[in-house]
């Protein structure tokens, strides 16, 4: 899905949140060649002028999002939960947390021992990372997400400094795990409901595929 | 007139960046209208109107970090003439007065989010700080830079400093001259020491990027590295390792596992089998449950157990208080407890205190062995290693059995190797012969 399309979704999502009209949502996608930068971002991060990213077949998209700037692409899972984190905890930090908490239990069970770098929110795998957290809050439903590479060519990461940090990447195809999106994705979506269900004890007692829409 | 706050965002969260105002002064907004936008860690939130009305007053401009609770607006609701947009830097100083910093906590992960000052606390001391405001760039520039800002003359508006003038000065600065300006970077920035209170040594490096950082270690860490090294001045460490065939507890773990999810709602592990059996020891060896006063022994009636658990950016012992009067099932529903308070950071103080004897279950970790360090005034540690499914030679013949290597360390001021041993003993053979109901 196209970046653009998948923004348009989000935000038709968000809106239906905020009215109470839809429950919690986890978007699981995968876009085409895009270089993202956050409303708080710094273009110089971004390496590559414009023509070597058209060359390249890069799309550049600003957006809403939190942190600087990021890639996304082919055989990388980008998540966007649309949840209501009044139903949660009302804690954007501990939102953050949980979600490198869902990626870190989902990259154990790929055998990758992967964690946090404390003030360096993302999954990282001995100093490397592997997932980018972003998220934007509107009256405290949440889009935007997280992604994580699994087999994204990682060249690609060359053409910006990403999240304006100056530390390398890395993929779960890189660290010899050879899984599909499909794969990671059902075992992302187990974690994300015992993570965020279990956190929630008002909420009834979903199975882990419940409240997620997959789009792979 | 209503006030507009910068909101909380979370328990752990001291201060909040307001990036980009939606409205201008004079503006009219709706309640729930999006307002202005602010930052934490990579998090970007659209902070609603709190009421109807004309926005009167701006008193935080764009990329200022404030305190929560301090007013960054105020809208006159009945639609009253607005007053004259003040100059946000002017009115930008944190309403301090009116809304009190909350204390940030000091045990767990308080610096994580946010660096740690409180807004009155960047508030400058006023010797040191030129007369006129500053802008946020000039002292993130200061920063990086531990630079004076008294020392420089300021060409701006108003005898104001500006970027030039900042670069200039460091320009002229010999040693700094070829440190170049990193590029900024994304918040969370790293909780820098107060430029005013500190005068500016040279840098260290003189050329290149940074080649190192500093930061001010958290309060937990302090406290964290005063008792290690204390522990080890105190006590004469000695560590001696056990081989422990889990494969009854194993077993007994199994066939009660989903029961323990299903009953309870949460895991059945091996700590609070090997938790049991040390208190089963315990008991047999008091020793190991006293401490040392000068001179004296003390023995302590009662067995608390300390549970060392691992925080984001540290360690935390809470104690299973009354550890000898509880099951399985209580001491994993202790365990269980303690540790998620412990990383929500609800502990009582007194959950950490009184702890006669500790555990440390670092095989949750992956690893085997470990040497740990005495939890003071106490005079013994046992470490739990990983139980692996291991061939291991049983009456000649091969056979697979879950195997955990348990260490102890203790003061061989009180205890001597022999006791030591005979404890693990009695340890190991609760735990190897494991007969006890879990629940």
């Amino acid at each position: 899905m196209d970046y653009a399309t998948a923004f348009e979704l989000q935000r038709r999502l968000v809106v239906e949140r905020q009215q109470g009209l839809i429950p919690d949502h986890l978007l699981l996608v995968e876009h085409p060649h895009v270089v993202t930068l956050g409303r708080n971002g710094h273009r110089e991060n971004l390496l590559a002028s414009d023509e070597i990213l058209e060359r390249a077949g890069v799309e550049f998209h600003p957006t809403d999002r939190g942190g600087d700037i990021t890639y996304h692409g082919p055989g990388q899972l980008v998540g966007y939960p649309i949840l209501d984190l009044r139903e949660w905890k009302r804690d954007v930090a501990a939102y953050v947390r949980a979600i490198e908490e869902v990626i870190i239990d989902t990259l154990a069970d790929f055998g990758i021992a992967a964690g946090r770098i404390p003030k360096l929110t993302g999954v990282w795998v001995d100093g490397r990372k592997i997932a980018a957290i972003g998220v934007h809050i509107s009256r405290w439903v949440t889009s935007h997400g997280f992604a994580l590479n699994v087999s994204t060519d990682l060249s690609y990461f060359e053409y910006i400094v990403p999240c304006g940090l100056t530390k390398p990447v890395t993929s779960m195809a890189a660290l010899g795990v050879r899984a599909t999106l499909e794969d990671v994705g059902y075992v992302l979506a187990a974690h994300f409901g015992r993570v965020f269900d279990c956190q929630m004890p008002l909420t009834a007692p979903a199975r882990a595929g419940a409240r997620k829409e997959e789009v792979i | 007139m209503t006030d507009v706050v910068m909101p909380q965002m979370g328990e752990s969260i001291v201060e909040g960046t307001l990036t980009k105002w939606l409205k201008k002064p004079g503006d009219r907004v709706e309640r729930d209208e999006p307002l202005f936008e602010i930052s934490t860690d990579k998090v970007d939130t659209e902070i609603p109107s709190p009421a109807a009305g004309t926005l009167s007053e701006v008193m935080v401009e764009e990329g200022k970090t404030v305190g929560i609770n301090t007013v960054v607006a105020r809208i006159e609701e009945n639609g009253g003439a607005p007053a004259a947009a003040k100059p946000p830097a002017q009115a930008a100083q944190p309403a301090a007065a009116t809304s009190p910093e909350p204390e940030p906590e000091p045990v767990v992960e308080a610096a994580e989010e946010a660096a740690p000052a409180p807004p009155a606390a960047e508030e400058p001391a006023p010797a040191a700080e030129p007369a006129g405001p500053l802008s946020p760039l000039v002292r993130k520039l200061a920063r990086e830079h531990n630079l004076d800002l008294s020392r420089v003359t300021g060409t701006g508006a108003g005898g104001r400093i500006t970027k030039q003038d900042v670069e200039g000065y460091l320009a002229a600065r010999p040693a700094a001259a070829a440190e170049p300006v990193r590029p900024p970077a994304p918040p969370p920035v790293a909780p820098a020491p107060r430029i005013a209170a500190t005068p500016a040594p040279a840098p260290l490096a003189p050329a290149g990027p940074a080649k190192t950082r500093v930061e001010p270690l958290s309060t937990m860490r302090i406290k964290i590295a005063e008792h290690m090294v204390l522990s080890k001045r105190t006590s004469a460490h000695v560590t001696t390792i056990h081989r422990v065939d889990m494969t009854a507890v194993a077993k007994m773990r199994e066939r009660n596992k989903a029961a323990f999810q299903a009953n309870y709602g949460f895991n059945l592990t091996y700590l609070p089998f090997v938790t049991r059996a040390a208190v089963v020891a315990l008991r047999q060896f008091p020793l190991l449950n006293a401490s040392l006063d000068g001179n004296n022994i003390i023995y302590h009636n009662e067995i608390n157990i300390g549970i060392a658990v691992a925080l984001e950016n540290g360690l935390i012992v809470p104690v299973i208080r009354g550890a000898d009067e509880k099951n399985v099932l209580g001491l994993q529903r202790a365990v269980v407890d303690l540790a998620a308070r412990a990383r929500s950071r609800q502990l009582k103080p007194d959950e950490v205190l009184g702890g006669t004897f500790s555990i440390t279950n670092f095989g949750s970790f992956g690893s085997l062995v470990g040497t740990p360090i005495i939890n003071q005034p106490q005079v013994a540690i046992l470490g739990v290693g990983t139980v692996d499914k291991t061939p291991v030679v049983i009456n000649d013949a091969i056979a697979i059995r879950s195997i955990c290597h348990l260490s102890l360390s203790f003061d061989h001021r009180l205890i001597d190797g022999a006791l030591a041993d005979q404890f693990m003993s009695k340890l190991k053979q609760v735990l190897e012969g494991w007969t006890e109901e879990v629940q």
